[in-house]
């Protein structure tokens, strides 16, 4: 962990509600796609994360939902604003993991932690096919970024306005072969993908947190491997220690 | 040069700035972020008897001064953190560790506290008797004397080291429960533990914590607090821990003032993780400005009107 502070480099509106957010600074701290950040934001008492979407030459990329006060006051932010960061805070996941042919899956706002993953594996040769699921067609954001990195993107939406309607796991049977999941997002998704899927893989969770960083034991589960902290040894969880 | 040195039941500490118990894990966790001996000390995370998961998720929610948190005494259970957490400890730092124990029964904190006691590497015993966020335990020992008192006697009968009884303020009068505390040979009183507090999720229409209710901290508490230990220092003679939402500097020599003779830092750590060590490299200049030279000149200064 480290704290950072970060100079905004840009940012740019991706669906009526989500932005994409570029940052200035020392990334030397985050070293795992899957790995998250806690954020200082004006008039909220304590930091909000959020996962990495990506990190190239000295920048680091977010995504984030308007959720309240604190993501709406972020949209005004300026290019050469500064931002108050805890750093390479989680495990992230594992790439060394998965065979030739790992499945990434993600929902709405979960879908940027799979980005840098899926450039890792890439960079390794793996086949990567990506499932990113969506309320509705006005609501997807990265499907083009996906695609130009070389993956296989298949989309879902709960009112069928675009690609597959329906939720991410309802893609699963379309997505051909793969020997392992990455999945990122609500609770309720994940444990869909794990019913859906009989590989191993690992699920990315969104744990209510105090600190972030392991210090207060507010979003401690219990898992088959003993009690976790969502924050230090989570995010990410392996299929054969969650507990659902 | 200021002094920052001050004496709390016994032991000389370097500064009077310690992270309260609950913020800071059995410390060597904060290790890797600084050189926690630049501590006075420490209060490690709240030990029972047996292990404990504490409550069910979600256990953290906000409001625009504070926290809430409803942990409810997560912990490995003493004999695992004597045999694991204190040896991992023992590396890191080099200085007397104050021990938050708790307790589910009179015959609880008496084991946990003779078990803590036998430990070199344990200076002072604090003696949780507030918790708000566990049934059957905790806080109930707090809320009336005649309990407090129990604990607080059976603790005594079983350690030489000082005991330090952290005392609740969801209480109608708190110097009824100090001194009921000290009379019964507490060496020190640490004040205050959590408010009881909730909130609404307003979607679910429904408690946002799933223990309904969690323990307020943060800065929104301050003003009580320091009200509470201003009430207790001129109840008591024994030395009084303050905590209760200090941020910064200012906040300890504030605390001070009303009559603490060191200060826990709780909330502020989640926020940032080096507000401990920020607010010790402050206080000199602080102090300056306000013409101290020694921070023992200014306890309980504030009641010499």
């Amino acid at each position: 962990m480290k704290q950072v502070n970060y100079t905004i480099d840009g940012q740019r509106q991706l669906t009526d509600e989500v932005y994409e957010i570029c940052l200035a600074g020392d990334t030397s701290a985050i070293t795992t796609p899957g790995q998250f950040v806690n954020l200082r934001l004006e008039g909220l008492y304590l930091r909000r994360p959020l996962a990495v979407c990506d990190v190239v030459d000295g920048h680091l990329v977010l995504i984030y939902k308007i959720i309240g006060r604190g993501t709406d006051a972020m949209t005004h932010m300026q290019h050469g604003d500064k931002l108050d960061l805890l750093v390479g805070l989680g495990n992230g996941y594992n790439v060394n993991a998965c065979g030739d042919h790992p499945l990434l899956i993600g929902g709405g706002v979960g879908g940027p932690s799979l980005y840098w993953l899926a450039c890792k594996l890439l960079e390794m040769g793996k086949h990567v096919t990506v499932i990113l699921g969506f309320a509705s067609k006005d609501k997807i954001f990265y499907e083009d970024e996906f695609r130009r990195l070389g993956t296989d993107v298949l989309i879902t939406t709960d009112d069928g306005t675009a690609g597959i309607k329906g939720f991410v796991a309802d893609a699963i049977p379309e997505a051909g072969n793969y020997d392992y999941v990455y999945a990122c997002g609500p609770e309720m998704m994940l444990r869909d993908i794990y019913n859906a899927t009989t590989v191993d893989g690992e699920y990315s969770f969104a744990g209510r947190m105090g600190c972030g960083f392991g210090a207060c034991r507010g979003c401690s589960v219990k898992t088959k491997k003993g009690i976790k902290r969502i924050c230090k040894e989570g995010p990410v969880l392996t299929r054969g220690e969650i507990i659902w | 040069m200021v002094n920052l040195k001050v004496d709390l039941c016994g032991i000389t500490i370097d500064n009077p700035i310690i992270p309260a118990s609950g913020i800071f894990g059995y410390g060597y966790e904060f290790a890797d972020y600084y050189d926690i001996n630049c501590l006075g000390t420490f209060s490690f995370k709240g030990t029972t008897r047996d292990e404990r998961f504490g409550n069910p998720q979600p256990r953290i929610a906000e409001y625009d001064y504070g926290v809430l948190n409803a942990t409810g005494l997560e912990n490995p259970g003493v004999d695992a953190v004597i045999a694991e957490e204190l040896p991992k400890l023992a590396k890191v730092f080099h200085k007397p560790v104050m021990a938050n124990i708790s307790g589910f029964s009179l015959e609880e904190y008496v084991e946990v506290a003779e078990k803590m006691s036998a430990s070199k590497q344990v200076g002072w015993l604090e003696v949780n008797i507030s918790c708000p966020n566990v049934h059957g335990g905790g806080m109930a020992f707090g809320t009336d004397p005649k309990a407090a008192a129990t604990v607080t006697k059976a603790v005594r009968a079983v350690t030489k080291k000082p005991i330090i009884m952290k005392l609740s303020p969801n209480v109608t009068d708190i110097t009824e429960i100090a001194k009921a505390c000290e009379a019964e040979g507490a060496d020190g009183l640490c004040l205050i533990n959590t408010l009881m507090g909730m909130r609404i999720d307003l979607h679910r229409r429904a408690p946002l914590l799933a223990n309904t209710t969690g323990g307020m901290s943060g800065p929104g508490i301050f003003p009580l607090a320091l009200r509470m230990i201003w009430q207790t220092y001129e109840a008591v003679k024994i030395p009084i821990v303050g905590a209760g939402g200090v941020s910064h500097a200012r906040g300890v020599i504030e605390m001070m003032m009303a009559g603490a003779a060191a200060v826990e830092i709780g909330a502020a750590n989640l926020v940032d993780p080096y507000i401990c060590p920020k607010i010790i490299d402050d206080l000199p200049g602080v102090m300056k400005g306000l013409r101290i030279e020694d921070i023992n000149d200014i306890v309980g200064v504030a009641h010499r009107r």
